[in-house]
């Protein structure tokens, strides 16, 4: 793995020109081959006001080189003034919520949130491997030419405020260039904010969750409840309007490829270029449930019950299957003698459903070429669910409707396709 | 299913117990002795249900923000196993105990091995973890391999 990083290292050198988000353009005149099971009448969103640019490359230089991560480019600014600053690199994520930027990145300064005692909010994300711990802090946004004023954002650093033992307790920290391997993350998921219910206090919820939000004075950081106003927020939630949800649109990928430009569409069904059309709605489990943001997947006699999700933040197919080898190398992806065509169902929260033909390559093979960045069959095993990663975005626009408004076709949340 | 598991269930049923959270002292939990589970409670703030299979029993830990952790403790008086699923991951220093350095290890191999979010599956001699999910939805597993109760598969961590 260490030499394909190391390439990958020249690939995001040679990607330099389109750090920050290359190209309003959309590759959307391939035909789809169908062996991924794409739709072949694909139609991808040219630039306009709700539309931006997204490209699946290595991501920004000096991040190590990302497989299947797609980046948008976005421009925060301190509340209410002209003092803005636009990033690209930023990681387009519909498996988590709200903006969040690198510390180091980050050159404008902005207003820190603070807790009702006058404490600083600072927040702990924790994923699978890593952790990004940080304060909470407020910026106006714009993307394309959708604006949210007054957002309340997570700005990535463990440097300012101690991290708590139990933050860092999931793995290494992710809170810079090299270590999270974009500027920041873009989270458009399902929900309007990060945490939900779930951190307000109320009488059924009197214990403010760990790992979430936290205020620090100098004696040291506490875990504390937080309002649904002062959460890290969606940012599309709070546009003006075409708030209502997102479309990811990227073209099918045979194989490898060096980078992949697709578009971010804002709004469903809120103007002509963002409508359902054929799209069958998936609805997925809402955030106060027990199954938040996900639906039902049956794949090879397994039933994986409100145990799947689709998240354009996971870089590969990721499910478990005992008859497909994994990777000598890496016992994160699968490494099949020949690439398989495989076909799972997907059967929605409430409604929807519909089968799903994709393929598994082997993983060694996509990455032999070491400047490439998209992989379309890249697969990988998981523990007892199925994660329909970004090689599922590929050929086919993904509808991510935002709970609790009123998108077509559905109840939100929802996602189609 | 089989008859084992209908065991395990039937037992479940009838023996389940719920066990308050009161301070012991003790650390670690994978691994560890029984003193573990408890200190386990005490730091989720937690209810402790027991609940007894043919060579060993899962206590299950109900923590107060959601999360559910199962321990799985040998008749041999070690946890050899523990899982998780929930709105939040476990405390993994916490829960891994003295492990939890082997754990630190692979995660932090796993996530330098290739930029990009993808479950963690080690399977390493002494230790093997499996965790998956995303945000507000995690579950995973963790167990020592060697110290598996002679039948039990790794497919009964759930």
């Amino acid at each position: 793995m260490k030499n394909v990083r190391r390439f990958l290292v020249f690939a995001a050198c040679s990607a330099l020109s389109c750090a920050l988000g290359c190209g309003g353009g959309s590759s959307s005149n391939r035909s789809s081959s169908g062996t991924s099971g794409t739709t072949s009448n694909q139609t991808i969103a040219s630039s306009g006001p709700n539309v931006a640019a997204i490209t699946v490359n290595s991501g920004p230089p000096g991040n190590g080189g990302y497989a299947n991560g797609a980046f948008a480019t976005a421009t925060v600014c301190s509340p209410g003034t002209s003092t803005c600053q636009t990033i690209g690199g930023l990681l387009v994520d519909t498996g988590s919520v709200g903006l969040r930027i690198v510390s180091s990145v980050l050159t404008i300064a902005l207003p820190q949130q603070k807790s009702a005692s006058g404490s600083p909010v600072v927040e702990c994300l924790q994923f699978l491997d890593s952790y990004s711990w940080g304060p909470v802090q407020t910026a106006d946004i714009e993307i394309a030419s959708e604006k949210a004023g007054s957002v309340p954002i997570h700005v990535l650093s463990d440097t300012d405020f101690m991290v708590p033992a139990s933050c860092s307790s999931a793995g290494p920290s992710a809170d810079t260039l090299a270590t999270l391997g974009a500027n920041g993350i873009l989270g458009v998921g399902l929900f309007p904010q990060d945490c939900g219910p779930a951190c307000v206090q109320s009488s059924t919820n009197t214990t403010p969750p760990q790992n979430a939000y936290y205020e620090c004075p100098a004696t040291g950081c506490q875990a504390i409840f937080e309002t649904l106003p002062q959460q890290v927020q969606n940012p599309v939630a709070l546009f003006a309007k075409d708030n209502n949800g997102i479309i990811v649109e990227l073209p099918p990928v045979s194989g490898a490829e060096l980078s992949v430009n697709g578009s971010l569409v804002f709004g469903i069904g809120t103007q002509t270029n963002n409508g359902l059309a054929g799209a069958t709605v998936y609805t997925a489990g809402s955030l106060t449930s027990s199954s938040p943001g996900n639906f039902t997947t049956s794949f090879n006699g397994q039933t994986f019950s409100d145990n799947s999700f689709i998240d354009s933040g996971s870089n590969g197919y990721f499910f478990p299957d005992s008859s497909i080898t994994v990777c000598s190398d890496n016992s994160g992806f699968y490494c099949p003698s020949s690439r398989l065509n495989l076909s799972a169902s997907n059967q929605g929260a409430t409604a929807g459903s519909g089968t799903v033909d994709f393929s598994v390559a082997n993983a060694d093979s996509l990455f032999s070429n070491a400047s490439d960045s998209a992989f379309g069959d890249l697969a990988g095993p998981a523990p007892n669910d199925f994660d329909w990663g970004l090689p599922f975005f590929y050929g086919r626009n993904v509808f991510v409707a935002i709970e609790g408004t009123n998108a077509p076709g559905g109840t939100a949340p929802y996602w189609a396709y | 299913m089989s008859k084992g598991q209908m065991d395990f269930i039937r037992c479940g049923l009838l023996m389940a117990a719920v066990i308050p959270a009161t301070a012991f002292p003790a650390r670690a939990a994978l691994g560890g002795d029984a003193s573990t589970i408890q200190s386990d409670q005490v730091h989720m703030q937690g209810t402790r249900r027991i609940i007894p299979a043919d060579s060993y029993t899962v206590h299950e830990i109900q923590g107060a923000s959601g999360t559910v952790v199962r321990e799985y403790f040998s008749s041999q008086g070690i946890v050899f196993a523990v899982s998780w699923h929930g709105p939040w991951m476990p405390d993994m220093r916490q829960i891994m105990g003295s492990y939890f350095e082997q754990y630190s290890q692979a995660a932090e191999s796993h996530h330098s091995a290739r930029l990009g979010r993808r479950p963690v599956m080690v399977e390493q001699p002494g230790l093997v973890i499996q965790s998956g999910g995303h945000l507000r939805s995690f579950a995973g597993k963790a167990y020592i391999p060697d110290m598996l109760p002679t039948g039990v598969r790794a497919e009964d961590i759930q």
